[in-house]
Formats: structure tokens, C-alpha cells, sequence
């Protein structure tokens, strides 16, 4: 299978080719809006983070930021800075030109005197390099130069009965292309996660999931909190999930069943091809965020009862098996997966629909999320502790 | 050809889940391996539970998805409804 993408420099495959207008902290958030406002072939995201961070939430907002501006659907960067935030611009310029050597253009506001001339100059800059950025020539690729992130949410019955099962199908073709699928959300796969650690390559990567899964537990119970106990809920019980195993086995279906091939921290850049797990809270803002942070092209995210969101950098398709949904939702949905549960279609024949889908859309085909200018200042960073 | 009114997720199942409600002694439809395969019902079975396909003796593994995701805590007849009454989540 074959698309049409943009050759990066550093050798990566985009399916967009979007200038990012970039804030190194919360204070300039607003005049990245502007900026990419103004500016065609531009987007931006809102950055809540920067300032008032311990170390930690700092290397956090770094590794998101300099993932977001080397994520190949961005052509160029031009980050705008306020001038004495804790994450100052010639440190993230810094971060992200070990990523990356795509254009990078800095801009503080401090030093520009004000908002007004700093989106004044920035206007200019960025319309410069969208110019640049549309005289690349889209070339064919393979498929198995696609990164997708596989995300669920607003889940009903459907989403772990079809939706869930198509997605898995569809990880697995892509899988056996040579291409690379990412799934993540650890609250979730508590109850099942002995499965999953037994589905890594090697024993070290299993004995890292089951890990993630005690230390999210431990560091809830800190805080007398408990994910396990209470569940599957009585609402998930009377819908007919019996067990923990089998609610989390819904969810993590999704991911299909190829071996697990890399395990990464939230937001980190695999090294391997293949089907990949991602330690991430289930969050999906915060999830989709740290897969786009960490390459993928593009987002499919299955869920029941509906779900708007978008991504700045990233397509994300939204599939549903519940057609009540699909009808009601139409601007935000893009794929009925209805017809596998009305026996119309298997799951295999509507994962090879999905399949098609996926391609077109990395050929170029809009999202809904994309066509209705969705999400795009939906991001969110992972947090490890309050700001200080 | 009667439309199907069941999934079995994976083929080493041995529960599928009713798409709609099933009253007591309808026949719960699903496909596999490209047929269609036929199970009475022997109770009712609310859209979204599951039932089971094959006899499961008690300690039997339950499986849904190709994994194991309970343990029978009684002798399950094929047809019957499989919840919290008679499969509990397996000791690991």
C-alpha cells in the first residue's frame, strides 16, 4: 500500500506539512493564537505549561514541545518565547535541534517590545515559511512508513464488542505491512496487564508494564485512591462486563495482537517498528498528545458514544460502532463501524474499510476534526505534581 | 438468510455476546469461520451479555477475545448465561 507524503530532512515521512507557531511557556499562548490566526498554512496549540514548573513537569513539557515541532507533519517551527520563563527558548531550540534539523525560527516576546510587534514580525516569518513549506512535492511512500496512534474514548458497549476489535485488526495489518501502531493508556489495562506482559518480545519489557501498572497503583494509594476495587462499575456489570480481565481486555483489543515490540515512557520516540506500548494516563487529551509527541502521522480513535477532539499537528480519525452515535454525531464522526455489529460485515472485512481509510487519509483526505477546524489547541501535557 | 443477532469475538471463544435481548429458548446467532453457527438460548440474555457456546465444567477457563477472562465457579451448560453468577476473575 502506497500514499503521498512530505520527505523530511531528517529523513521522516509526514502526511501534513503544517508550520507550527510554538509557546515555550503559557504567556505566549495567545500570540501563537494570533499568529497562526493570521498566518495560512500555520496552526498552534495552546500551552498551558513552561513556568512554575519542579524539574520534573519541565522535562515533561520539553519532551511534549520538541516531539510536537519534530512530529513530520510539521514543516518548520517558529517558537515564541516570553523572555524569563523557566523553559526559555534557546533551551527548547536546543532540544528540539537534537531531534530534528527542520527550519526552526525563535522569536521573544521581551525582546520583540510587546505582543504587537512580536505578531507583526512573526506573521511575516511564518508566511515566509509556508511558502517554502508549499513548494514541497509530495512523493509516494509505503505503508510501512506510517506511525499510527490508536486511541479510545467515550466508550459504551460497542467500543470493546467492534470498535475495539476492528482497530486491533486493522494494528495487525498495518503490523505485518512493516509499519508502526501505538497504544497506551495504563489505568486501563489494569486487570489484564499479566496479558499484555506476556505479549512483549522480551520478558524486560513485560516486567516494565507490569511495573508502570504497580507504580500507577502505588502512587494512587498515596493519595487513597484505588483503581482496581469497585471494578468492572455496576453500570459496566448491568451492561454485561463480568470481569475486570474482560473490561480491560475491551480496551486493550484495540491494539490488536501482534507482539509487543517496544514499551516507551509518555511521549518518547520509539527505536523499534512494530506494535508499540505507551505509558500514558487514559486522559485521551493528554494521550493523543504523547502520541503525536512521539511521531505518529495520524490518530484512530474508536469510540461509543461520541467524541469532537482534534490534534494541532496530527489527523484524528474517529470510528464508532454505535450508529445512534454515528447519526447524532455526524460532524465528528468519520467511520460507522455499525455494520459488524448488524452482522452486514466481519470485523476483518470492515478493518480492511478502516485500512483504506487510514491510507486516504494520509494521501491527503481530511478528518472531520480537520475539515471543521477541530482541535486545534487541543493538547495537554502530562503533569507529575501541582505547579510551584 | 436470518441476520446474526451475536459476536463471537476470537475463535477460541467460548462465550458470545447477544447484540439484542434473547428470550428463553431463542436462538442466539453468530458467525465463525465463515458460517453461521446456531445456539439455543437456555434463558434470557440481555442485549450486550454473554452466553455460552460449549458445555464449561466448573474451574474451566471462560474465554472472550482469545483470553482467559474468568473462571466457571459451577458447571456452565452450553446456551446458558455467563455474568457474575456462575464466573469470577481467575486467581493469577
Amino acid at each position: 500500500m502506497k500514499f503521498h507524503g512530505y520527505r523530511r530532512p531528517d529523513g521522516l515521512a509526514g502526511i501534513r506539512n503544517h508550520v507550527l507557531i510554538l509557546p515555550t511557556v503559557g504567556c505566549a499562548s495567545e500570540t501563537c493564537r494570533i499568529i497562526a490566526g493570521l498566518a495560512g498554512g500555520t496552526v498552534s496549540l495552546a500551552n498551558q505549561n513552561g513556568c512554575g514548573e519542579v524539574e520534573g513537569n519541565r522535562r515533561l513539557t520539553q519532551t511534549v514541545l520538541a516531539g510536537l515541532a519534530a512530529n513530520p507533519n510539521v514543516y518548520g517551527t517558529i517558537l515564541v518565547g516570553l523572555g524569563c520563563e523557566l523553559n526559555p527558548v534557546d533551551s527548547m531550540a536546543a532540544i528540539i535541534q537534537s531531534k530534528t534539523n527542520k527550519p526552526l525560527i525563535k522569536i521573544v516576546i521581551q525582546d520583540e517590545g510587546g505582543t504587537v510587534n512580536t505578531i507583526c514580525k512573526a506573521v511575516k516569518l511564518a508566511e515566509h515559511l509556508a511558502a517554502d513549506a508549499a513548494s514541497c512535492q509530495p512523493e509516494e511512500m509505503d505503508a510501512s512508513e506510517l506511525f499510527l496512534g490508536i486511541e479510545c474514548g467515550g466508550s459504551d458497549a460497542t467500543s470493546g464488542l467492534a470498535a475495539n476489535p476492528v482497530m486491533g485488526y486493522v494494528s495487525d495489518c498495518l503490523v505485518d505491512l512493516g509499519a508502526t501502531t501505538v497504544f497506551s493508556e495504563t489505568p486501563e489495562i489494569i486487570g489484564a496487564e499479566h496479558i499484555l506482559a506476556r505479549r512483549c518480545k522480551t520478558a524486560a519489557m513485560g516486567d516494565r508494564i507490569l511495573q508502570m501498572c504497580r507504580d500507577l497503583e502505588e502512587g494512587l494509594k498515596k493519595i487513597n485512591e484505588d483503581l482496581r476495587s469497585g471494578q468492572p462499575s455496576p453500570g459496566n456489570r448491568e451492561g454485561g462486563i463480568t470481569t475486570l480481565e474482560e473490561k480491560s481486555l475491551g480496551c486493550i483489543h484495540k491494539g490488536g495482537t501482534r507482539p509487543i515490540a517496544e514499551v516507551v515512557e509518555c511521549a518518547q520516540r520509539p527505536a523499534q517498528k512494530g506494535l508499540i506500548y505507551m505509558d500514558t494516563p487514559g486522559y485521551d487529551l493528554l494521550s493523543v498528545t504523547a502520541k503525536v509527541a512521539a511521531g505518529c502521522q495520524l490518530i484512530a480513535f474508536t469510540t461509543g458514544r461520541g467524541n469532537p477532539i482534534g490534534n494541532p499537528v496530527a489527523p484524528v480519525l474517529k470510528v464508532t460502532a454505535n450508529r445512534d452515535t454515528y447519526c447524532r454525531m455526524n460532524d465528528n464522526m468519520d467511520m460507522d463501524l455499525s455494520p459488524v455489529l448488524a452482522g452486514e460485515m466481519t470485523i476483518e472485512q470492515m478493518g480492511r474499510r478502516v485500512l483504506d481509510e487510514i491510507v486516504r487519509i494520509a494521501d491527503g483526505k481530511k478528518t472531520k476534526a480537520e475539515i471543521h477546524g477541530f482541535g486545534f489547541s487541543e493538547v495537554v501535557v502530562r503533569r507529575m505534581c501541582d505547579y510551584v | 438468510m436470518k441476520p446474526i443477532n451475536s459476536i463471537l469475538i476470537h475463535e477460541a471463544d467460548n462465550v458470545a455476546t447477544a447484540i439484542v435481548d434473547l428470550d428463553k429458548g431463542e436462538i442466539g446467532r453468530y458467525s465463525c469461520k465463515g458460517g453461521i453457527v446456531e445456539v439455543v438460548v437456555a434463558e434470557k440474555i440481555p442485549q450486550f451479555h454473554k452466553f455460552s457456546v460449549q458445555d464449561v465444567p466448573r474451574d474451566g477457563w471462560v474465554l472472550k477475545y482469545g483470553e482467559v477472562i474468568g473462571q466457571a465457579t459451577r458447571d456452565i451448560a452450553k446456551g446458558a448465561h455467563v455474568h457474575v453468577h456462575n464466573i469470577t476473575s481467575p486467581e493469577k
